[in-house]
């Protein structure tokens, strides 16, 4: 047992009495044995070998079995070798949101090499920004989009087109030489230059996280999860290796429920959802719209959260809802495999107080460090380093950005050991737990989406017109505003539309001011403070 | 009508919105559209459009939008 860890990490996973517990317990329900091996596609394998008929995913177009979904992924598998003698490099996957793209994740691993998936609806130039840098061995995709791969230069040669008949009979299965260091996936993040950066995550990372949520949470094959995440996004990982690992049945659903959050619940129901992972403003949309008062409840018993900061508000809506379920706010970057930390709800909170983000999770530790490094004390604030076999090996292709986000822990003079420094803030309360406290630089955490204001400055300042640009954020609206210097007078209207050539909506400032000249503060920088008081006071130009 | 084309085009200026019969299908309007735009026919109109009343049919276009902001006494 690591010395470091405060008593208050060994605190069962579910409170006793929850109703989750006693739940689980009295249907006779036991956690399913966690995978050991060293490939998560591993678990997938087995699990189809202990339930080959039983429906692994759900999408708009209907269900796929264990069984079927292996045949599919083999089938991939084989065609990926067929291509390309590649290991351990990563193959992108280009496809909507669907069955087939979790049978090509699984392919993709299958071959032995590491998925990286890429969003469809993603403006070519930041596509060719980011396949640029990823170099991979191959792009699988479908007719519909692989017009838009060349556009962003992807070579036809590199392309793997999905056909959509892929089986085992389509090649011998391959052979796989997996160890638990190789890269399982590299998920994209916003990066401060411009450049998205690649994390890139081991089957180790994927295995630890996965083999604590199933006990943790409880999962067995009696779970159904309302997958919300999009697959770029690395929520997506619990969502989808809990269905590989535990034999959950995941419903991806779809994309037009949540734009209208009363067929959103509506759905769930249909489909007698009882697990969700979802990002707090897609709770949030519902709970201000008291839809849950407006419609029958889904059967839901497990509700976590993830990606931005929950305000109590909403979770006191859900809560009075579901009196029984089990709540879960989870934190962690992409950096060490979607969540280091997590909190299960197990008091009450007032409307404006701050919900914890929790304790570390099994295997990890964090660190809160004061300006000098060492560890803050109770209540003092300091940034969030995190340390354990999690980590990601660091960013594909980019040792400078690695090499100063993946630093020597300060605490360990002793060998080489990596700690990731997040760049957020917190502190510890008086009961051990960890309160998120604010980022330390220019990142954003918007509708989930984790966003450099600096790219998006980058994307502007890239435009001809654009002689500078400034954005700030304003937590209390929720909406970024872009101030800027142009050479000649442009439109919203037509910045926007050049904007979204180059950057995903949701990276989009609400506001946009032209002003003759941004203002500079004394050190000669653009005065950010006084750029985002104007926003707060909305007083614009 | 031009008022409410207005809203649309505040939230979207992209696109024509004259030209579609189907705003979601065309990929005009995400959820964080339809938020905004509830939100802001709500102040517009001081009105109170219900979470029942946020379905694909009311917001297929600007008739149906038309429609509902009928409902709630909006006229002109």
């Amino acid at each position: 047992m690591d010395s470091k860890y405060s008593s208050n990490n060994r605190k069962p996973c579910t409170p006793p009495g929850s109703g989750l517990h006693s739940c689980l317990a009295s249907a006779g329900y036991e956690v399913t044995s966690v995978w050991s091996g060293a490939s998560v596609i591993e678990s997938l394998e087995a699990t189809a070998r202990r339930l080959p008929g039983k429906t692994a995913v759900i999408d708009a177009r209907g269900p796929v079995t264990f069984s079927e979904l292996l045949d599919r992924a083999s089938g991939v598998a084989a065609r990926i070798r067929a291509r390309t003698a590649a290991l351990n490099q990563p193959v992108a996957v280009y496809l909507p949101r669907s069955k087939e793209c979790i049978a090509a994740f699984a392919g993709v691993l299958l071959s032995g090499n590491a998925y990286a998936p890429l969003d469809t609806k993603s403006p070519p130039a930041r596509l060719a920004l980011l396949l640029d840098k990823l170099e991979p061995a191959l792009v699988i995709t479908d007719a519909g989009h692989a017009g838009e791969l060349g556009e962003a230069g992807v070579a036809a040669e590199r392309v793997l087109l999905w056909e959509g008949t892929e089986s085992v009979a389509a090649g011998a299965l391959p052979e796989r030489r997996t160890i638990d260091t190789d890269p399982a996936y590299i998920i994209h993040t916003s990066g401060s230059t411009g450049v998205p950066k690649g994390v890139v995550i081991s089957h180790r990372g994927v295995a630890d996280y996965i083999g604590w949520a199933v006990q943790c949470y409880g999962i067995t094959e009696a779970d159904t999860i309302g997958s919300q995440a999009p697959f770029h996004f690395d929520n997506s990982t619990l969502d989808i290796h809990l269905c590989f690992s535990a034999g959950a049945t995941l419903v991806l659903i779809p994309e037009e429920h949540f734009l209208f959050p009363l067929r959103l619940i509506e759905y769930l129901t249909a489909q007698s959802v009882r697990f969700i992972f979802w990002v707090p403003s897609v709770l949030a949309s519902v709970a201000r719209l008291d839809i849950l008062s407006q419609t029958t409840l889904p059967p839901l018993e497990k509700i976590l959260f993830a990606g931005e900061v929950m305000p109590a508000r909403c979770l006191n809506y859900w809560r009075a809802k579901y009196p029984r379920a089990l709540f879960s706010n989870l934190y962690g970057p992409t950096e060490i495999t979607v969540d280091c930390t997590y909190y299960i709800v197990d008091r009450e909170f007032r409307d404006d107080e701050p919900v914890p983000i929790g304790v570390p999770r099994r295997n990890m530790e964090v660190l809160i460090l004061d300006d000098s490094g060492r560890p803050a004390g109770v209540g003092e604030r300091g940034e969030i380093c995190v340390r354990g076999s999690a980590l990601a090996h660091g960013y594909w292709n980019d040792p400078e950005r690695t090499a100063a986000a993946f630093v020597q822990n300060p605490l360990n003079p002793h060998f080489p050991e990596p700690a990731y420094r997040t760049g957020d803030m917190g502190y510890r309360n008086e009961r051990g737990e960890i309160m998120f406290a604010g980022r330390c630089d220019h990142q954003i955490k918007h509708l989930g989406y984790r966003i450099e204001l600096g790219e998006i400055e980058a994307a502007a300042m890239a435009l001809p017109e654009i002689r500078n640009a400034c954005v700030v954020y304003d937590p209390e609206a929720s909406q970024m505003a872009m101030f800027y210097e142009s050479s000649r007078p442009l439109g919203v209207a037509e910045l926007r539309t050049q904007l979204l050539r180059r950057l995903p909506k949701y990276m989009l400032p609400a506001v946009m001011v032209a002003l003759p000249e941004l203002p500079l503060n004394s050190s000669g920088k653009v005065d950010r403070v006084k750029l985002a008081a104007a926003v707060r006071a909305r007083v614009y130009g | 009508m031009d008022e409410l084309i207005g809203i649309l085009r505040e939230i979207r200026p992209e696109f024509e919105f004259r030209d579609s019969q189907d705003f979601v299908g065309d990929g005009m309007l995400d959820s964080l559209d339809v938020v905004t735009l509830v939100a802001a026919l709500d102040q517009r109109y001081r009105i109170s459009i219900r979470g029942v009343e946020i379905v694909p049919e009311n917001f297929r276009n600007l008739e149906t939008i038309a429609v509902l902001l009928r409902k709630h006494g909006v006229t002109g």
